[in-house]
């Protein structure tokens, strides 16, 4: 919402400055989002007077003129066909920054002349949106004038208005709470009515549903036409356009009081009747749709902005011809057919009370955000229809002449907002803001409340356009803001018991150990959307139609995502097109597997794309066994039962490598994770160059920490006896897994054998085709004495005979 | 009999002229062994007279205590000279680099989350979530925002088509559909175990999370962080909300230079409303928070609507409270001075390495935030 000083003063009797309005504005909770000041802007635009104007020697379009200017007498390149000597106009010297073209000028040849200035247009000026030419100005302004006196501009201050409070989409309105807030004194804001000369002609019919209340009068023998500098120039300060009189008179008031009004060129009207009905149309007209059987016929109107619309039984339709012809969309635009235009003599003037929620519906099925649209679907106060319309009545017999009718009304205004018992102690108790009840009630009647009663049980009533106040919680905010959130004391929060074991669940700290735990492992976190594209979404088992959204920011963000994965895929392909292919990404976040609360999973998921950097010391690239390391060490820090995992071979999800892949699982229906080299085919489906290794830690899969009454370990039993390691080589199966014969090996004493380990896999000359060799390091501990020789032979022999149960055989 | 003093010196002589260990150890032999010269002098001994034993039995043992000595220095003198060589051989050229190593980092964004998290489990918040796909109850009839409200459409909702039941589900605007679920008496079995469930009063939570809206550009993003808080409890008022929130500001900056000011808004949600700005310095293009004279928005907060609590089954005559939400990426980069918050979610990994934490730096109340 704009409004400018001067329009303000109508209403508020005040000596503040611009900034002492926008700070009292700012703190009553009418948020100043910028105040445009024209002074500023145009500061070294001065007015001139054009001495002679002779055509360029070298250019058809372009005249040479002399101008005299506050700096002297200057020589100035125009291409504006109405230059000429003798004109006033205005005048930018070089140096200066021309808003409506953005550039600053600087001096330099047009056509081998140079120019020393610009003669400019309004729209150059941003003093209008479009214009003809340079400006042409009164001759009895002094060459030198500042341009913005000239043109009577001044500064404009623009605010947010919540939606609670459609008031302050009327200057009115903001005059009030800045006059309660001690800014200044209200002036009377009462209309005098205009008495009718003759029984409005016109009758009015409203379906209370389409429209509570309409009132209208005709005003016969205006005259027409552009309306006075005045209006057009308050009109303009706030950027909007001119149009005529009786139009620009209903934009006035709309601004001015919150109250939209609307006139039709009652020559244009069929019928003497003019009725407001719900629409005809079949309800929401959407692309594709079969048109919906009877009783809805097809009902259109092409409103004032030349657009033709679909009047469906949602919308409030202006109708006249008997009800059968719309010519408005209630509270919305008006109709093209009967608009009013210079010609037009007899006008007849609406002034109605459109329902906030369906005009804010129409506005979405149309499409079209008017004023009216705007400030009807916030809610305009039901009580102004009267009082707007004989506001609008003596501005036009002021302006353009005429006789106007009685007043015509149909149907009932909303019932008032009711009134309630509020006790002042409550501003203390919500607000902790100690304030007199004196103080109190002057507040809320400086904002238009009825205090009556006496304390502890005051009886308050709500003005007629504060339909936001339903209790005594916006009592207090009104007293608060009007007496100043600065007022409010800053209380400690009372102490409370805390939580002995800290605040977070067992997921939380989970979701912080990972984070840390990869952060410090070489893995750099990414945050990436929720979304991904439905394509990508179903290579990753998703893509479901529940998941995909309805109003996507752009169509490769239309889904949810089924895995982290493929965010972090492309990150570390578009990071590698900037010539930077060794990315290792994590991220911890959700994933969704359907719409439901419990269909959200957290994940942790991490992503390698390999990129050996040449070394001197032939140190390996980080390869899939690396990624496993970094895996299981998490896993564990996540406490998760590590000793306990399986890995399954094979059985991971389709976007890794067959053949490179596992589940870590403690069952098959507890996968705790995935880890794998990602498949060639999904990477060349997102654009990316592999190979890239990646894991995803199903968070939620791990068994939660058991609670325990106290935090001892068990006590530590350290053998005295050392332990011993013999090697063994196998041979075995090329495609069996290594872990089989692990599992195999140190299952053969479980009482001896403390672990057993891989250290050495071979193949090739002096192993028969088709298998491998394994060596394996087993760590035997002794429980209660020294093995013997014997003994350790014994149990080198169940280690051979459980190691041949899986198809090895002891290399010999 | 041999002249012991002329033995000593000869075997002296050998001993100082060994140039390795296996020289050292032939000499040794030679006199010590079992066959060795001074062993075949001690070996006299037992054939002597006892007078004769007397006189020679301490030369001889004298001259094989001198010649065993000799062996052991020169013997260490020996190992000092090898071991000097062998690390002589065993240079390294320390000036070739290590094997190639990935420096990890936390996200900008999670470690705001944390340094806040840390900030309000000191007074006293517990953590609570929920999830991102919420349903319009939650999102915004629960929270007092009337159905076809134009405050529903001022939040830029992403939606799901409408589901076999006529439903359409959302994705939340903000965390504040947690505030109803922890508030919602009846809601003691939550849909998972990570969802928060209902509890009674007195309530102090906080609520970090993804939350989305369709906007994009410079200082909005599709998808971001906030986190919310809710106090309920007897005799909270706005007074209490202001501390907190005083209090939260100047840990989470670092500086007790930090203004703040309140300035009533409107929330659906809340009543009173009130939005907090910080004081800063906005000349030179970048923001400094704790010194000049402008202000700048960082979040909303209030009194939770009366509504609000009834739709919970919490009575709004027995507890009050309030509620605040900020957007956590936001002030991220307000503290940390990322110019784009757009940049956040591009997974640059030079942006990552740049604007990113170490591990190690996890914020905690010993060692402060950052």
């Amino acid at each position: 919402m704009k409004f400018t000083l001067s329009w303000l003063k109508d209403h508020l009797e005040t000596d503040a400055s611009v900034q002492q309005i926008v700070d009292a504005m700012t703190m009553a909770g009418l948020e100043v989002e910028h105040v445009i000041d024209p002074a500023v802007k145009l500061a070294p635009f001065t007015v001139v007077r054009i001495v002679s104007a002779a055509r360029h020697p070298d250019a058809d379009r372009l005249q040479v003129c002399q101008v005299e200017t506050v700096d002297g007498i200057k020589e100035i390149v125009c291409g504006a066909p109405n230059a000429r000597a003798g004109l006033t106009t205005i005048y930018a010297p070089i140096g200066a920054y021309v808003p409506g073209l953005d550039v600053t000028l600087v001096e330099k040849p047009v056509r081998g002349v140079i120019s020393n200035g610009m003669l400019c247009s309004a729209s150059e000026l941003e003093a209008a949106e479009e214009s003809d030419g340079i400006m042409e100005l009164p001759d009895d302004l002094a060459v030198g004038t500042p341009a913005v006196k000239a043109l009577g501009l001044e500064a404009v201050i623009d605010f947010e208005v919540t939606p609670n409070r459609p008031d302050w989409l009327g200057v009115a309105g903001i005059a009030r709470d800045l006059a309660a807030a001690g800014v200044g004194t209200l002036k009377d804001q009462s209309v005098t009515p205009v008495p009718g000369k003759f029984p409005c002609p016109i009758r009015i019919e409203v379906d209370g549903e389409a429209c509570p209340v309409f009132a209208g009068r005709l005003i016969r023998g205006v005259k027409n036409g552009p309306s006075p500098q005045w209006l057009q120039d308050r009109l303009r300060a706030i950027g909007l356009r001119p149009i005529n009189t009786l139009v620009d008179i209903t934009n006035l008031i709309s601004y001015d009081r919150c109250r939209p009004l609307h006139v039709y060129d009652a020559a244009l009207l069929v019928g003497d009747v003019i009725s407001a009905r719900l629409g005809r149309g079949p309800l929401e007209h959407s692309e594709g749709d079969q048109p919906s059987p009877a009783p809805h016929r097809d009902e259109q109107l092409i409103a004032l902005d030349g657009k033709t619309y679909d009047l469906g039984p949602e919308m409030s339709v202006i109708a006249d011809a008997g009800g059968e012809r719309p010519i408005g969309l209630g509270g919305v635009m008006g109709g093209e057919s009967t608009g009013c235009s210079e010609t037009t003599t007899d006008v007849f003037v609406e002034s109605a009370w459109f329902d906030p929620i369906r005009t804010a519906q129409t506005g979405r099925s149309t499409g079209i955000t008017s004023d009216a649209q705007y400030r009807f679907a916030r809610g305009v106060d039901p009580q102004s229809v009267v009082p707007g319309l004989e506001l609008a009545t003596a501005l036009i017999l002021d302006l353009c002449g005429g006789e106007p009718s009685e007043v015509a009304v149909a149907g009932q205004a909303p019932a008032p907002p009711a009134a309630f018992t509020f006790d002042p102690a409550y501003v203390k108790a919500l607000a902790g803001l100690d304030i007199p009840t004196s103080r109190s009630v002057a507040i809320l009647e400086a904002l238009g409340f009825t205090v009556t009663g006496a304390e502890p049980a005051l009886t308050v009533t709500p003005p007629s356009w504060r339909r936001d106040v339903e209790g005594k919680a916006d009592l207090v905010e009104e007293v608060a803001r009007i007496a100043g959130y600065d007022a409010l004391p800053s209380t400690p929060l009372p102490e409370t018991p805390r939580a002995v074991g800290g605040v977070l669940t067992a997921r939380q700290s989970r979701a912080r150990t990972g984070r840390r735990y990869l952060a410090a492992n070489g893995y750099a976190e990414a945050v990436t959307w929720s979304f991904t594209s439905r394509d990508t979404a179903r290579l990753f088992g998703g893509g479901a139609e529940a998941l995909v959204l309805a109003n996507p920011i752009a169509a490769e963000l239309d889904c949810m995502r089924p895995s982290i994965l493929p965010n972090l895929i492309e990150a570390a392909a578009r990071n590698a097109r900037r010539g930077f292919p060794d990315a290792a990404l994590f991220e911890i976040g959700p994933v969704f597997a359907g719409d439901a609360p419990q269909d959200q999973k957290l994940v942790i998921a991490a992503l390698l794309a390999p990129h050996a950097p040449r070394d001197w010391g032939k140190h390996g690239e980080d390869d899939l066994y690396s990624l496993k390391g970094d895996l299981l060490g998490l896993l564990e820090e996540l406490g998760a039962p590590v000793a306990s995992l399986q890995t399954a071979q094979g059985t991971a999800s389709p976007w890794y490598h067959p053949g490179r892949s596992a589940r870590l699982q403690l069952g098959p229906k507890a996968v705790l994770a995935e880890f794998g080299e990602l498949h060639p085919a999904v990477l060349k489906a997102l654009d990316a160059s592999g190979p890239m290794l990646a894991f995803e830690v199903f968070v939620e899969a791990i068994p939660e920490p058991k609670k325990k009454a106290v935090k001892t370990r068990g006590a530590l039993a350290l053998s005295p006896l050392m332990p011993l390691s013999r090697d063994f080589a196998f041979l075995i199966a090329a495609d069996r897994p290594a872990g089989d014969l692990v599992k195999a090996v140190a299952g053969a004493d479980k009482a001896l054998i403390a672990g057993a380990r891989v250290f050495d896999v071979y193949q090739g000359a002096g192993v028969p085709e088709g298998r491998k060799s394994l060596a394996v390091e087993v760590t035997v501990q002794p429980r209660d004495k020294t093995l013997a020789d014997a003994e350790i032979e014994a149990l080198s022999g169940r280690i051979v005979a459980a190691a041949e149960k899986v198809g090895a055989k002891l290399r010999t | 009999m041999t002249d012991l003093t002329q033995l000593q010196a000869d075997l002296t002589g050998q001993i100082a002229a060994a140039a390795d260990a296996a020289a050292l150890e032939a000499i040794r032999v030679a006199a010590l062994g079992k066959a060795g010269s001074v062993s075949a002098l001690l070996k006299t001994l037992g054939a002597m007279s006892p007078e004769e034993r007397k006189d020679k039995g301490p030369k001889i043992n004298a001259l094989r205590d001198a010649v065993a000595a000799a062996i052991a220095d020169r013997k260490a003198a020996l190992d000092a000279a090898e071991l000097d060589a062998r690390l002589a051989r065993e240079t390294l050229d320390l000036t070739l680099p290590p094997p190639p190593r990935r420096k990890g980092s936390v996200h900008p964004t999670m470690q705001t989350m944390d340094e806040m998290v840390a900030i309000f489990a000191e007074m006293g918040f517990a953590v609570a979530e929920g999830p991102d796909i919420e349903d319009d109850f939650h999102n915004f009839t629960a929270l007092n925002f009337p159905p076809k409200h134009p405050a529903r459409e001022m939040h830029d909702t992403f939606f799901f088509n409408e589901g076999p039941d006529g439903e359409r589900k959302l994705l939340r605007t903000h965390t504040s559909p947690v505030q109803v679920r922890a508030m919602r008496v009846g809601n003691t079995t939550p849909p998972a175990p990570w969802i928060a469930a209902g509890q009674e009063p007195p309530i102090r939570i906080v609520v970090p999370g993804r939350t989305y809206r369709m906007d994009s550009d410079a200082t909005h993003t599709p998808m971001f962080h906030q986190i919310e808080g809710l106090v309920i409890d007897k005799g909270i008022h706005m007074g209490h909300l202001k501390w907190t929130l005083e209090t939260f500001i100047a840990r989470f900056f670092e500086t007790d230079a930090v203004t703040t000011r309140f300035r009533p808004h409107h929330f659906p949600f809340t009543e009173p409303s009130a939005e907090m700005d910080v004081g800063c310095d906005r000349s030179g293009g970048e923001v400094r928070i704790g010194t000049g004279s402008d202000w700048l928005e960082i979040l909303g907060c209030g009194m939770v609507h009366p509504n609000v609590l009834r739709h919970c089954g919490i009575d709004p005559d027995v507890y009050q409270g309030f509620a605040f939400g900020m957007g956590v990426d936001r002030l991220g980069t307000l503290k940390y001075g990322m110019p784009d918050l757009r940049d956040m979610f591009a997974s640059d990994t030079r942006w990552l390495a740049h604007y990113g934490f170490s591990a190690f730096q996890a914020p905690n109340p010993v060692s402060g935030l950052s």
